[in-house]
């Protein structure tokens, strides 16, 4: 490849000419984004994004946003795993309509954004938006540095979604594990983008964690001690914990990968004293504890939901907090079972064996403390509820086959085949994503004021839990049979069968997103009927609920004071569950800054020049990067007040809506 | 927000200025996370140089190649500037604007002299032959020690900034809490630096 | 469909990790069973419509349900535990399996994307086939030119990784004839999916006849023959060599190694057993 001053190694082989599903892949990206920048355009909408959105430093619509790319990347990390599905239910005996170096593609893209760039950005929307509220505090502790968080992340995604038309993307999968991702073995650049959009993004998600730890531990309402904490910031805390020891791991492994890429150095490589077992145990450092970032907070919505649902208090709170700072710290203690077939001692091996099992105990035990939750409880089945349910039966089936693989001899029979695939979409699938809808369904009347239609709700539900168990029963079957994971095409007539069950289930699942599609714009276009101010559509126990729906920006005019857990069910119990007084003060709250935005914007620069080794481009926004910091840090006036007159205004609109909906329910 | 402000190992100024210690808590609280996190970053760095210190792949060994005394001089150097910082943490306490500049200069000077002196190392292995793409002990020698020499140099940065910060602002409550921050860093780069000379030059010299 | 698979040993090893595989789950079931039938009797008793259930919004706790729920995971997992360490050290992929014959050693090399068995006692060399006796135990020695690969025959059990410049270890052992299909199962390019091998387990006889079949063999591998076989290949033919220049395998090894012939060294806790450290 030439390489030129200006361009670097960018020049129009880069266009996505090699197979035509990749350049109708890429035509779709390319015409729907000009689309939506035409429709914005249209809608002269860019001064309200820019203004309201963009820069805004509000931790509410910073999670809105997260939340809004999770569901656009949820798209087209699906649209990987449809074609994938499609293509091994056809290629048995032949080629199938994809070539192995496209299908590499998609299943490393499918992985790579299905974690960092849907399930992270979800959980962060989700913590985000829940996590002040919950805690009873007017903000995050740091505002623009969460805008930068959510931007860089967004810098992230935009470089996986760029691969896709401009050059390649990596075909070593989500863990990209050398020698094979080493320039001698996939020369092109996607394994840079890999790279590239994992430090950037890796960044803002460390920022992000930070953020939330010292929100929870500096940030709490008067009172409020740990112990009387809401389950989910519990959560939320240990996995932000989680994050903010772990991601190094990442940031290692995908930094030394990259200079030996580009700097010929010989971390990993095979020859020149290079060792690759060294990137397996830094990888796996940050991946293990990975899946206990995405499933924590998982867990805590769980927690929030089934309380609320079955009308009755969570069971064992103390218990499900030592459960969830066990798994925390359990998780550091485990990363070996991912590769028990490298070799390793008998001693070492079991060792990391009994590890992982301890960590199925606290598991196990929340899963009963959610049933016992149930227990003599009045159970009312919305979807939030809906998806709760079906997360704790399919969820054990996932934890079993969890143990089956952390016992090595059995990971030397199902390790690298489709039993191990089918496992973790077991644990990811229900643990994570139904946790995820659940939230979404039950936090979204919070963040607009009207609630997600029921109707197309269960129907997504069913779609999505038939679905499930559609395309992922099978792929255990093949397990068995020693069927490995990434295949372009195979040679076994009897695995197809299994192959065309799990593409209908993939279909099935479509069919549930089409759904949750519709939802939206049913419920958008309903919102006239179902909006309501009041704030408390669930009968919640915790303090978000014990605002208006939406909140305004400053959340709580007055700071509740806390001293017990469930501090709103308690309030209601006494009898006063608002309180709303003759006089109110201004509220400071930080300006908007554009800051997030450029450095979003620049680092996607940086990442996209350093790609295509474009040096100059590269200086410059890496220049750009540090400048716009220094800028920033020489900025004062960067809060504003919002007058006492406009929070009691709020406020009394917020009041005669709580007490409208009191008059109407009694 | 606890009722009862915490106090913070580094930044203990709650004593001399109770205000500065509320409005400064919850930043130092975070930039404290943040350090664990950079630490850690450091530690798996030391695991990989640790992993990597005999896979010279048939180039020079460290103990053929480090001059320990070159790490010593640079070793005092930067102690030394630990020290300064430290003169001007007192200087900031008393208010005394010009002390704090002049042991910010010297800090500074101290920090550029420790970049001078490892980039005069590097240059002199490079001569050698002992590059980074030498083998995988050099790899991770040369990553190890420009991760730390990249944060001495963003630290010096920060040490300019916080210069025309003083002259704009004067010392101002958010100027003397990044002061105090920088501190927290330049001593923790301190602490790695320790660390690496115990890790990388010690053992070199031991054999 | 499981025919020859672990559910289908055609040897020890795969026949005990498919034991180990039942009474696993046999354990787990005591925990996983109860889930499906509380959550169950509790999502159909206690439905917000039947207001007949008990119901007691306050109750957030009972120290001693709490500690049956801590004891019987715990007891199961400590059962576990036991299964555990004595089945990793039983069923240990590099301890050599107990009989009456010494084990027939097959050093193997993984190219891209193929595989190569060297027969080091009967110098004589392999592509795609691995060939050998039933009754007598393997000590397969691996390899790699290449990337990371790892080889699993789901008939026999096991997998280990084999890497370049380096050596691990795989110890399986076929009860009865057959002919059955191992793979390489870590991805490692466009050759991936086609990765596969015969194993075909002999009696003595049909053993020997291969054995004569690749002395008649007109190729050699050499060092320049292995360069050629080394070149990436998809769907490589079964090949036969009928010499194999003495200690090719510790020479591939040598050319990617690191640090070939030293001491292994402290690694981190995985580190597999380098070359000339098998245990």
């Amino acid at each position: 490849m030439n390489t030129s001053m200006l361009l670097g190694k960018l020049s129009l082989d880069a266009l996505p000419f090699y197979s035509p599903i990749a350049a109708a892949g890429a035509a779709v990206i390319v015409f729907g984004g000009l689309g939506v920048i035409a429709l914005i355009t249209w809608l002269r909408a860019w001064p309200y994004l820019w203004r309201e959105w963009f820069t805004s430093t509000d931790h509410k619509k910073i999670g809105m946003m997260y939340v809004g790319l999770a569901l656009v990347m949820l798209m087209r990390g699906f649209v990987d795993a449809l074609m994938m599905r499609a293509q091994q239910a056809m290629a048995m005996n032949a080629e199938g309509y994809l070539t192995p170096d496209h299908f590499q593609q998609i299943f490393s893209s499918h992985g790579t954004i299905m974690i960092f760039f849907m399930a992270m950005p979800f959980l962060f929307g989700l913590m985000n938006y829940v996590v002040p509220l919950q805690l009873g505090a007017r903000d995050v502790a740091f505002p623009l540095m969460n805008a930068i968080s959510f931007w860089l992340t967004a810098a992230g995604a935009a470089l996986v979604m760029v691969s896709l038309v401009i050059g390649v993307f990596s075909t070593g999968g989500w863990s990209g594990y050398p020698p094979y991702t080493e320039l001698s073995y996939s020369p092109t650049v996607g394994v840079d983008y890999w790279i590239m959009a994992l430090l950037v993004s890796g960044v803002g998600t460390t920022l992000g964690a930070i953020n939330l730890v010292v929100t929870i531990y500096k940030m709490r309402a008067p009172g409020m001690k740990l112990m009387q904490m809401p389950l989910f910031c519990w959560t939320a805390l240990c996995a932000s914990l989680l994050a903010v020891f772990a991601l190094p791991g990442l940031t290692v492994a995908a930094g030394l990968l990259g200079l030996d890429r580009y700097l010929g150095m010989h971390f990993f490589t095979n020859d020149g004293g290079g060792n690759v077992m060294n990137y397996a145990n830094l990888f796996w450092i940050f991946g293990h504890p990975e899946v206990y970032i995405l499933i924590l907070p998982a867990f805590g919505i769980f927690s929030s939901v089934i309380p609320t649902f079955s009308q009755k208090k969570l069971f064992g709170y103390n218990v499900l907090v030592y459960a969830t700072m066990c798994i925390a710290v359990l998780s550091f203690t485990v990363w070996l079972h991912h590769f028990f077939t490298m070799g390793a001692d008998a001693n070492v091996n079991a060792f990391f064996g009994i590890m992982t099992m301890v960590i199925a105990v606290p598991t196990g035990v929340k899963v009963y403390d959610w049933i016992l939750t149930m227990f003599r409880g009045r159970l009312r089945f919305d979807t939030p509820m809906l998806w709760s349910i079906a997360f704790i039966v399919t969820f054990v089936i996932g934890g079993m086959t969890g143990v089956i693989l952390a016992i090595p001899p059995l990971d030397y029979v199902f390790h690298n085949t489709l039993f191990l695939i089918a496992h973790f979409h077991n644990m990811l699938i229900p643990g994570v994503l139904f946790g995820l809808f659940a939230g979404y369904a039950y936090w979204f009347p919070k963040a607009t004021g009207f609630p997600l239609d029921e109707a197309w709700g269960r129907r997504a539900f069913i779609f999505w839990v038939v679905g499930f168990y559609l395309a992922f029963m099978p792929l255990y079957a093949l397990g068995f049979t020693g069927a490995p994971r990434r295949m372009a095409y195979y040679d076994q007539p009897e695995w197809q069968i299994y192959f065309v069950i799990a593409a209908i289930g993939a279909l099935s699942v479509l069919a549930g997103i089409i759904c949750q599609v519709i939802q939206l714009v049913v419920s958008i276009r309903n919102r006239d009927r179902t909006t309501s101010f009041a704030g408390d559509p669930w009968g919640g126990q915790t303090l978000e609920w014990a605002t208006s729906s939406p909140p305004p920006e400053y959340n709580f005019a007055v700071l509740p004071r806390v001293n017990s857990l469930d501090a709103f069910e308690e309030a209601k119990e006494s009898g006063q569950p608002y309180v709303w007084p003759e006089k109110y003060d201004p509220i400071e709250v930080p300006r908007n800054s554009m800051t997030g935005v450029l450095l979003g914007g620049t680092s996607f620069v940086l990442g996209f020049a350093a790609v295509w080794h474009i040096w100059w481009l590269a200086a410059l926004s890496l220049l750009g990067v540090i400048g716009i910091v220094i800028a920033r840090s020489f900025a004062t006036d960067t809060t504003r007040f919002i007058s006492a007159d406009e929070v009691k205004a709020h406020e009394s609109r917020w009041r005669t809506a709580v007490l409208a909906q009191g008059k109407a329910s009694s | 927000m606890t009722d009862q402000p915490n106090q913070h190992p580094g930044i203990n100024i709650s004593h001399a200025r109770p205000e500065d210690g509320r409005h400064t808590e919850v930043t130092v609280f975070g930039f404290w996370t943040f350090l664990m996190s950079d630490a850690i970053i450091f530690a798996l760095l030391f695991a990989t140089y640790a992993t990597m210190v005999n896979r010279t792949a048939g180039g020079p060994t460290a103990a053929e190649l480090f001059d320990i005394t070159n790490a010593f001089i640079e070793t005092i150097v930067l102690l030394a500037s630990s020290f300064t910082f430290g003169m001007g943490a007192v200087a900031l306490k008393e208010g005394r604007v010009g002390g704090v500049r002049l042991w910010l200069v010297v800090s500074l000077v101290l920090g550029l002299v420790f970049i001078g002196l490892e980039l005069r190392e590097f240059a002199g292995l490079a001569a050698r032959g002992a590059t980074a793409q030498a083998s995988g002990f050099l790899s991770s020698f040369y990553v190890l020690l420009s991760t730390h020499g990249l944060h001495v140099l963003f630290g010096c940065l920060w040490i300019v900034v916080m210069l025309a910060q003083i002259s704009v602002f004067g010392l101002n409550r958010q100027v003397r809490s990044r002061i105090l921050r920088l501190g927290l860093f330049w001593h923790f780069l301190d602490l790695v630096w320790i660390v690496i000379f115990t890790v990388v030059y010690l053992p070199a010299v031991a054999t | 469909m499981f025919q020859d698979t672990m559910l289908d040993p055609a040897g020890p090893v795969s026949a005990a990790t498919r034991d180990l595989l039942f009474e696993s789950v046999g354990l787990m079931l005591i925990v996983v069973v109860p889930v499906f039938v509380l959550t169950a009797f509790v999502v159909w008793r206690y439905r917000a419509g039947n207001t007949s259930a008990a119901y007691t919004p306050r109750w957030n706790g009972s120290r001693l349900l709490e500690m049956g729920l801590w004891t019987v995971p715990v007891t199961i997992v400590v059962l576990l535990w036991f299964v555990v360490w004595n089945r990793t050290h039983e069923l240990d992929p590099y301890r050599t399996i107990e009989s009456d014959q010494p084990p027939l050693v097959v050093q193997v090399v993984a190219l891209d994307w193929q595989w190569l068995f060297i027969y080091p006692e009967e110098e004589v060399a392999s592509v795609n086939r691995l060939v050998f006796p039933v009754g007598r135990p393997l000590t397969i020695q691996l390899t790699s030119d290449s990337v990371m690969n790892s080889l699993l025959i789901p008939a026999l059990g096991g997998q280990i990784y084999a890497m370049a410049g380096m050596q691990t270890e795989l110890n399986l052992k076929a009860d009865r004839i057959g002919v059955f299909e191992g793979r390489n199962t870590m991805f490692n390019g466009n050759g991936f999916s086609a990765q596969t091998f015969t194993v075909e387990a002999m009696d003595m006889a049909g053993y020997q006849a291969f054995l004569a079949e690749a002395r008649t063999s007109p190729n050699a591998l050499t060092e320049e023959s292995f360069q050629t076989l080394a070149e990436p290949t998809v769907n490589g033919p079964l090949r036969l060599y009928s010499s194999v220049a003495p200690n090719l395998f510790h020479t591939i090894m040598g050319a990617h190694g690191s640090m070939p012939h030293t001491v292994a060294e402290p690694d981190m806790s995985s580190a597999p057993h380098h070359a000339d450290h098998a245990r």
